[in-house]
């Protein structure tokens, strides 16, 4: 019974080998071993997606997943994003259109949009407002989150 | 959280084993979206996850005779995004496309929508009213049974201890097909259904007769449901909207919903005489266009 698990996991491009308890959820294994506490833990049973991490570059919620499950794969989180001195251009656009409040959804919201940008690099509102609906803020009424991803797309195509 | 530990199987046959060994101790674990909520909760208090992940070949779509054969550890997401799906069975990528959010779609499995066996499952009326089979293995080897076999309660799957779903097979689909899924939640998307119709039927010759015909609830039963007497009231019937209006009261008649936080039984009655003709309306006129053009608008959520 709980056997510990040896796990190789890439974060923000960065081998990582840990051993953990097979309940050990993967936010909880990024937050605590890892020391990453960019990835924020919300309601912690997949509805805020405030946790979402990217996984192999897709977004997924790290409070519904173990660590042993991103065994070989690789994640992505906030700190991978962009420096204090170099924000990553949606972080910028963020800061720029007042894309954020509190901040404490801010990092699942950035990691959803990043791979949404990359497929989708000039959406509609109504896409926007589709792509982060896996996404509670509580401060903004996403009005200026919307404008920040226009702004991204706006920059990034220009 | 309990204690437990996760165990790897390598082969299905070792998953069969392993699930065998440990009876109602073990749970398998796919994606974990649903199941990891349960434990958290303490709905469920297992000592041994089997995690069919680390068994290969359980994932991907394929051409299968003329079909699909879809792997039960395939992605929602990939269920959702894959070409062969949009082409051949648009109201199956549509379906995908309504569960949860973009992040559940990416990690939840088809296979485990369908053994977590919920009655708002989003996935499951699609693979009913496309009559997909399922491939199960077991201790005493391999079986396949319908999709609309497997249910027989909420939670409640026919498979018995040491049984494993492996595959979902799409026969070929039929030359002036047509369907769709419709579904009502109290928001737009990210939450269970509150009604789900999913109907599929065929234009037999000259054209404006209801050939076979498929309509699949959900949300209104304790599993999904096969509305048989609205499909009754449509077979061999020259179609029009007065048809299609009462096939929506029979689906109402022949529902067993109940009340519950999201809503009343009467609520649901009364969105399935609205949504039962609105979903056989599209669904013909996508068989009248000669099968599987018209994907509802607005459904998908780019999830590649």
């Amino acid at each position: 019974m709980d056997d510990r698990h040896r796990v190789t996991v890439t974060v923000n491009g960065a081998q990582f080998q840990q051993t953990v308890e097979p309940r050990l959820l993967l936010s909880d294994f990024l937050r605590h071993d890892l020391g990453l506490t960019g990835t924020h833990v919300g309601c912690e049973h997949g509805v805020c997606g405030a946790c979402t991490v990217l996984f192999d570059g897709q977004p997924v919620r790290s409070c519904l997943m173990f660590a042993v499950q991103a065994d070989g794969h690789e994640i992505t989180t906030v700190e991978g994003l962009g420096t204090m001195d170099q924000l990553h251009p949606l972080q910028e656009a963020f800061r720029d259109a007042h894309g954020l409040q509190c901040g404490f959804c801010t990092p699942g919201i950035l990691l959803t949009l990043i791979p949404f940008l990359e497929d989708n690099p000039n959406p509609s509102e109504l896409e926007i407002r589709e792509a982060i609906s896996g996404n509670l803020c509580r401060c903004t009424g996403y009005q200026h989150i919307v404008d920040a991803v226009q702004l991204a797309a706006q920059r990034t195509s220009a | 959280m309990n204690k437990f530990d996760i165990l790897e199987p390598r082969t299905v046959s070792e998953a069969v084993e392993m699930l065998q060994r440990h009876g109602s101790a073990a749970r398998p674990l796919a994606g974990g979206t649903d199941l990891m909520v349960a434990i958290k909760l303490k709905h469920l208090q297992p000592r041994y996850l089997i995690n069919l992940k680390c068994v290969p070949d359980l994932d991907g779509i394929s051409l299968h005779g003329g079909g699909l054969l879809i792997g039960a550890l395939t992605r929602v997401a990939d269920v959702a995004t894959s070409d062969l799906v949009r082409r051949q069975y648009p109201m199956l990528a549509s379906a995908a496309g309504e569960l949860g959010s973009v992040q559940v779609r990416n990690v939840a499995t088809v296979g485990g929508n369908l053994c977590n066996a919920s009655p708002s499952a989003d996935t499951v009326p699609a693979l009913i009213a496309l009559g997909a089979e399922a491939r199960i293995v077991g201790p005493a080897g391999e079986r396949f049974v319908q999709v609309e076999s497997l249910f027989c309660g909420p939670g409640q799957t026919t498979l018995s201890q040491g049984e494993v779903l492996t595959h979902l097979r799409l026969p070929a689909p039929e030359p002036g097909s047509g369907g769709c899924y419709l579904k009502r939640g109290t928001r737009k998307s990210m939450d269970c259904a509150v009604v789900g119709v999913a109907a599929w039927l065929m234009s037999s010759q000259p054209g404006s007769v209801c050939g076979d015909v498929r309509i699949v609830l959900g949300a209104v039963a304790p599993t999904p449901l096969r509305a048989v007497q609205a499909e009754g009231s449509l077979q061999g019937q020259a179609m029009n909207e007065t048809l299609w209006n009462q096939a929506g009261m029979l689906a109402a008649s022949e529902s067993r919903p109940i009340d519950d936080v999201r809503g009343t039984a009467a609520y649901r009655r009364e969105m399935l005489r609205v949504l039962v003709p609105r979903a056989i309306e599209k669904a013909w006129s996508a068989a009248l266009a000669g099968g599987w053009s018209g994907l509802p608008a607005g459904t998908l959520v780019k999830a590649k």
